[in-house]
């Protein structure tokens, strides 16, 4: 997983409460062979009504979204972090996050930031015409004027975005105690593996 | 060794747990991978995108089976039919190209022993008693009834796996299933898995693995066995199993990827050290009267939703909890019945034999034993049968069942899912009732609008010759 330490320029003020994930990716996109591709599909309805800001040429390949309260709730399908991700956004600010979205965007590289109503109205206001700033290391989303808005993230997630881990990444870690009880099992359970083995020698 | 006495649970997770945590998390291992078209192709990406491999190709095994229609795959010269609709053939390409090229043994679609990928693991002994077993696909507990530890995982989990051939897991509360007495003549292990799910709830067993346990289960073949521990996951449970005894070593030895000569005895004997310890205590026990058990089928859209064939459609307010009484009104408006209708008088058009749940030789006998010399009736519009693997096909072709079935009215499919999840093109259409051998019966579930009633086999192949829900007994020579 690619490293998130600074994540700076245009983000796009949504600004929308309650998006869930039916209108981050609509059902009739889960269908797929691919995590890539799904950026078309992401936001389809939104994108459909005249004058939204996916349109903004401005905006076009911008890391951050600005959303409103409660982002991402709905069905737990990890095709709302795989669209995101392919249409190049690397984060998410909100006043609030479900559960599971926040869980999922983790598992695919992409921050969620957590801030207070107030500071998301700011930021919505300055992101039409400015870029914006995430600093993962120091915590804090600044704009090219005087904001500095601190935030929050759990201490476990942050050292595994600014390090490029996933969870994948962490078990290859584990990698010797797998590789010491894979040979444990190998002498006292020997029939466990290559089952295909014995496939051939049926045959 | 733990001296504390153990369930088979405990025993098989004690065995995989390759580090613990102090949350109580633990590294699992896992021994046997089935993977297939559908949770499998975003798994693959993700690890060509990170430059991953699969640790342990040797440990997985991949068959196409949602996707595939059941006609034919072969065009009269020999060459492959193409799948029509393009996003399954998308699918089923992608396994194809996948497989090989992470050097993992794939069944293809025109393979003898292609088939529904729970049908397949048992069949070819790639599953065993006492392993971790798991596949993108809830329904993988019915590897259980051999007396391996079996769940469904998701995408990430799958992705996980190939990667590293563990999982990060809770361990589960442990809850026994006790069933006391002997089933009754024209009872099946589908009528008593559905009977249990009745008295447990879809929540039943949430947080828990089951193990079915008692008299019955030891005389029950390993088919019924499959059945039983299939519906686990209706009933709220991640996982449920049996205790592997002779019954599951006769089937095994001599299967494709079974251990032979030595290797097998010292397995046999693994095996055999793993039923749970006579003083092991489990956090939630349920006993049920075997004898109470009778033909049943669901008259809702929740597999808990069950009843005697010979009983009624319950009316809502019969029911104790208020949300469940409000579900119950959805459920009857969605299946176009009234409270108090005897279910021997609804009719159905169309009829499925199948599934992962019941589609082994044993069901389909049980099913050609009610249908010999019969036919379906007049209502019956579709009634189609569809082995759960080209080898159960080709033993019920021998067996000459193919032909009763076709006789009776039936058509005769090739392996795969069919009409369990109308993923490929076998669907109910809206407003019309199936009477089928699969595991669910949710809104939809079996193509958009479609009726489903869950029920065993030989129950399905009587509904088909009277057109409607039908007392299996009352055709039975009994
Ligand atoms: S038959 Fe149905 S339940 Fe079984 S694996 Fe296929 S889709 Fe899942």
């Amino acid at each position: 997983m690619k490293q998130v330490s600074t994540i700076s320029g245009r983000a796009i003020p949504l600004g929308l409460k309650n998006v869930d994930t039916d209108v981050i990716i609509p059902a009739h996109w889960l269908k797929t062979v691919s995590r890539e591709g799904l950026g078309k599909g992401a936001f389809e309805s939104i994108r459909q009504t005249p004058g939204n800001p996916f349109d903004v040429e401005d905006f076009a390949g911008a890391p951050i979204l600005i959303a409103g309260d409660n982002f991402g709730c709905g069905s737990s399908r990890e095709h709302a972090a795989w669209a995101m991700l392919d249409m190049g956004l690397t984060a998410v600010i909100a006043p609030s996050f479900s559960d599971i979205f926040s869980g999922n965007a983790f598992k695919n590289g992409i921050l969620a930031v957590e801030l207070p109503q107030e500071q998301v109205d700011r930021l919505l206001e300055v992101a039409k015409d400015h870029p914006i700033t995430i600093d993962l290391e120091n915590q804090f989303v600044t704009t090219p004027f005087q904001d500095r808005f601190a935030f929050e993230v759990d201490p476990f997630r942050k050292h595994c975005l600014l390090n490029g881990l996933d969870e994948i990444g962490l078990t290859l870690e584990r990698d010797a105690a797998i590789e010491t009880h894979e040979k444990e099992r190998a002498d006292s359970l020997p029939w466990l593996d290559a089952p295909t083995r014995n496939r051939r020698e049926h045959a | 060794m733990p001296s504390k006495p153990r369930t088979l649970y405990e025993k098989i997770w004690d065995a995989h747990v390759v580090e613990r945590q102090e949350d109580g998390t633990c590294l699992i291992y896992i021994d046997r991978h089935l993977v297939h078209e559908v949770t499998s192709p975003q798994a693959f990406e993700a690890l060509r995108l990170s430059g991953r491999k699969v640790r342990r190709p040797d440990l997985t095994l991949a068959v196409p089976d949602h996707n595939l229609p059941t006609t034919p795959r072969l065009a009269p010269d020999g060459s492959r039919l193409p799948v029509a609709d393009a996003q399954s053939a998308a699918q089923l390409a992608a396994l194809e190209a996948n497989a090989p090229s992470f050097g993992i043994e794939y069944i293809d679609a025109v393979a003898p022993e292609q088939g529904i990928v729970h049908v397949v693991g048992p069949e070819q002994g790639f599953s065993l008693p006492g392993t971790t077993i798991v596949c993108g696909d809830s329904h993988t507990a019915a590897h259980g009834g051999i007396g391996a530890l079996a769940f469904g995982i998701g995408t990430s989990e799958v992705e996980h796996v190939l990667a590293t051939q563990t999982l990060l897991l809770r361990p589960s509360k442990t809850m026994e299933v006790r069933v006391e007495g002997e089933l009754g003549p024209g009872v099946t292990p589908k009528d008593l898995i559905l009977h249990i799910i009745g008295v447990i709830g879809t929540a039943g067993g949430t947080g828990h693995v089951i193990e079915y346990r008692g008299p019955v289960f030891e005389r029950m073949s390993v088919e019924g066995r499959l059945t039983v521990c299939n519906m686990s996951i209706e009933g709220g449970a991640r996982a449920g199993l049996i205790a592997p005894d002779q019954t599951v070593f006769d089937y095994l030895e001599g299967r494709p990827y079974a251990p032979t000569d030595e290797a097998w005895d010292k397995a046999v004997d693994w095996w055999r050290s793993l039923a749970t310890d006579e003083c092991a205590t489990f956090d939630k026990s349920v006993v049920i009267d075997a004898s109470h058990v009778e033909p049943t089928v669901t008259w809702g859209t929740s597999p808990e939703d069950v009843v005697p064939i010979g009983g009624e459609v319950p009316a809502p307010e019969s029911f104790a909890d208020l949300s469940k009484q409000e579900a119950a009104r959805k459920s009857l408006d969605y299946m176009g019945l009234s409270p108090g209708m005897p279910l021997e008088q609804v009719e159905v058009e169309n009829i499925f034999i199948g599934s992962c749940t019941n589609s082994r030789i044993e069901d389909l006998r049980a099913a050609a034993a009610i249908l010999k010399g019969r036919t379906k009736a007049h209502n019956v519009r579709w009634a189609i049968a569809v082995p759960g693997s080209g080898l159960v096909k080709r033993q019920a072709e021998e067996e000459g069942l193919d032909r009763i079935f076709t006789d009776a009215g039936f058509e005769w499919r090739e392996p795969g899912c069919s009409a369990c999840l109308a993923m490929n093109p076998d669907k109910v259409p809206p407003g019309e009732r199936c009477a089928s051998t699969s595991n669910r019966n949710f809104v939809g579930r079996q193509g958009p609008g479609s009726r489903t009633h869950l029920l065993s086999p030989a129950m399905a192949a009587a509904a088909a010759v009277t057109g409607r829900l039908t007392d299996v007994r009352k055709l039975l020579d009994v």
